[in-house]
């Protein structure tokens, strides 16, 4: 067959990538001029398109940083995500390191445990923990420890998995010669094998942080109102009133998620970096 | 020292696993199964009522003690529950349970059958008895059954679900259809992007690389309202359609709320997760090998089938395997923009959770769902391996 025929056929699936790409980052796109909207509608009106200054504004904005509520579900997202990531990647690391030994008895089958939240599905994990957390001998439903503790156990994996990557890279003769220098086991860690996989650790840190960051489920079922996150009053939002200070405040949760990305790259080329040999 | 000491770090992360998510698990399990409200508020007739026949209207001193142990459970405001519970074997006894002890001391009636009776007539047939003492059963598989359109009858007979109320066995299927045909089309539309990933320059490649991960760090709540600003009537996608003529103004297309909603929504928010494994095993694909594919005389679309192709199915099944596991667990997307007919197994457990109340039948789902996604988490670990999950 003809050379033409070859290139028609590369175009066309050039073309049809080309729209995979638009599909899956396009939504995201039309999210953030639409938060400018002056008009409390969810559609571009034709002055926007026109580029009219009058038909941006920053009222969704103001609405938000004036909003109590939403105040209030920042600074939960925040605390609870911070708490959940500290015992996360505590939890985590340590896992990672002990699995990464040769000798661990039953690696697969741990392997598999700890991983396990990351794909129990959502609302499983949301009923058990309503359930087991409500009963009165347990007294955790509603209040913030309930929460952490939910979250921490979804984020781990992600600690594992990224440690467990690192450490593959990691040269196990540092670790002896530390030994032979008469470094004791706290110090060999402390100081040789954390800052050499310290990348892996805030990479998983991040992971665990961004999971408990859009956590939805957990504190849609067990939460009070005192616990609502930013994602819980999105839901809200969506569900109930929708209205365009979703939209301001989704523009600035896109925002995070470039900056989370940017800083995971960075760290993944720093640890490609070190990991390589002298 | 060396292996006890290998695995003794791991202890704290086990051991924190097992409480906040098996031990949670196993107490649903159990809840599907087990109910004791009505063995524990009326201990005595329970106790009374595995003795009685069964064929003809128990014993005046058994109606005797169901009188004490009512009016003791009203007082102690268990009485709603037993009710309900009840209610859901015999439909309508409800009412009969909960008026009994109110009423029961005001009755001038001589023994306490013909009291019961004088209360309600259904006290004088033996379905309610059937019912209650069905209901005293701490064990039951009513809830599984139910979860599977069946049930269980009064008197311990199991029949089909009447056609109407046959819901979840469809559910289960939409469910895995859902999952199948979002896997389709994150294979289709993903495993291009990857190609185009792995194999562009340098400097493009890296751009694409951006384009996945900005979305898959973006959060999930800020990709479904995307789609409901894009895909409602209003909406930016009718908005063009209406702008080229392609649907008029009036006759506005429903893509959102509804299965197409769920579809798309779905696809796109899971798409990352099938692009980034394709991409992983992609560039580990030598070049060389389509060339040399070429030069024997391969056409490209050979040289594809049978040489890289085969060479990316690890990808394929890694990132197939985990999108549809994500998938038929799905809850958030579904229940924001699937409306009524675009919900799925996840959105119904939620509903018997927070709404209907029905705790037992939302375990029994539960564990339904739990048991087919272990068996793909078994079949992942076996065929791709759970350490050589990758993320972003």
């Amino acid at each position: 067959m003809n050379t033409l025929f070859w290139r028609t056929v590369k175009g066309a699936i050039g073309v049809f990538t080309a729209f995979g790409f638009l599909f899956l980052i396009g939504p995201l796109f039309v999210i953030v001029p639409l938060s400018f909207n002056a008009e409390p509608y969810f559609t571009f009106r034709p002055e926007m398109l026109m580029l009219d200054p009058e038909a941006f504004s920053l009222r969704w904005y103001e609405n938000l940083f004036n909003d109590e509520e939403w105040h209030r579900a920042l600074f939960n997202s925040f605390f609870i995500g911070i708490c959940a990531t500290i015992l996360a990647t505590t939890l985590g690391t340590l896992a990672a390191i002990s699995l990464n030994q040769s000798n661990f008895p039953a690696r697969r089958t741990v392997m598999a445990l700890l991983i396990s939240p990351m794909v129990t599905p959502i609302v499983i994990v949301g009923v058990s923990v309503f359930f087991f957390y409500s009963q009165p001998f347990i007294g955790l439903a509603q209040t913030y420890l309930g929460i952490i503790l939910s979250h921490a156990m979804l984020g781990a994996p992600f600690v594992v998995i990224t440690v467990t990557a690192t450490l593959a890279g990691f040269n196990q003769t540092l670790m002896h010669a530390a030994s032979s220098l008469g470094a004791n086991a706290w110090t060999r860690f402390r100081r040789v094998q954390l800052p050499l996989i310290s990348p892996g650790v805030i990479t998983g840190g991040l992971f665990a942080f961004a999971t408990s960051f859009d956590e939805v489920v957990v504190v849609l079922f067990m939460g009070g109102l005192e616990q609502r996150t930013l994602p819980r009053q999105m839901w809200s939002g969506i569900r109930e009133e929708i209205n365009p200070t979703i939209l301001a405040v989704a523009t600035l949760l896109i925002i995070f998620a470039v900056l989370v990305l940017f800083t995971v790259e960075w760290l993944r080329a720093r640890t490609a970096k070190q990991l390589q040999p002298q | 020292m060396g292996k006890l000491k290998a695995s003794s770090l791991a202890l704290p992360l086990i051991a924190f696993v097992v409480v906040t998510l098996l031990v949670p698990i196993f107490s649903l399990v159990r809840l599907s199964v087990y109910d004791s409200t009505v063995a524990e508020a009326l201990p005595k007739t329970a106790e009374a009522l595995q003795a009685w026949s069964g064929t003809d209207l128990p014993s005046i001193a058994i109606y005797e003690t169901l009188a004490e142990e009512l009016i003791a459970a009203q007082e102690t405001r268990e009485l709603g529950r037993v009710a309900s519970r009840v209610n859901r074997i015999l439909s309508g006894s409800r009412s009969t349970i909960s008026k009994t002890p109110r009423r029961f001391a005001r009755t001038d009636a001589p023994d306490a059958r013909q009291a019961f009776i004088e209360i309600d007539e259904d006290w004088g047939e033996l379905a309610i008895w059937h019912a209650l003492r069905q209901a005293t059963d701490t064990f039951t598989s009513r809830n599984f059954l139910q979860a599977v359109d069946f049930r269980l009858m009064p008197d311990g007979s199991i029949e089909r679900m009447p056609e109407s109320q046959q819901v979840y066995v469809t559910l289960f299927i939409r469910t895995l259809g859902v999952s199948i045909a979002v896997t389709a089309l994150c294979f289709l539309i993903g495993y291009p992007m990857a190609y185009a990933m792995a194999h562009a320059s340098s400097g493009l490649a890296l751009i694409l690389q951006v384009l996945v991960l900005i979305p898959f760090w973006t959060s999930l709540l800020v990709r479904t309202t995307s789609w409901i600003v894009i895909l409602q009537q209003q909406g930016v996608l009718n908005d063009i359609f209406v702008f080229f003529g392609i649907v008029a103004d009036d006759n506005r297309l429903t893509m959102v709320h509804n299965m197409t909603g769920t579809l798309v929504a779905m696809t796109q928010v899971l798409l990352p997760f099938m692009i980034l494994p394709l991409y992983s095993v992609m560039t580990n694909i030598p070049r060389d090998l389509t060339k040399a594919a070429s030069s024997l005389g391969a056409n490209p679309f050979q040289a594809f089938v049978r040489v890289y192709f085969p060479n990316s199915l690890p990808g394929v099944a890694a990132g197939g395997l985990l999108v549809f596991i994500l998938s038929i667990g799905y809850y958030i997307t579904p229940a924001l923009v699937g409306g009524s007919k675009g919900q799925l197994i996840s959105n119904l457990i939620a509903y018997h959770l927070q709404t209907s109340l029905n705790w037992g039948l939302a375990a029994a789902l539960s564990v339904i769902l739990l048991v087919g996604v272990i068996v793909l988490y078994i079949v992942y670990d076996r065929f791709i391996g759970i350490d050589r999950m990758k993320l972003g």
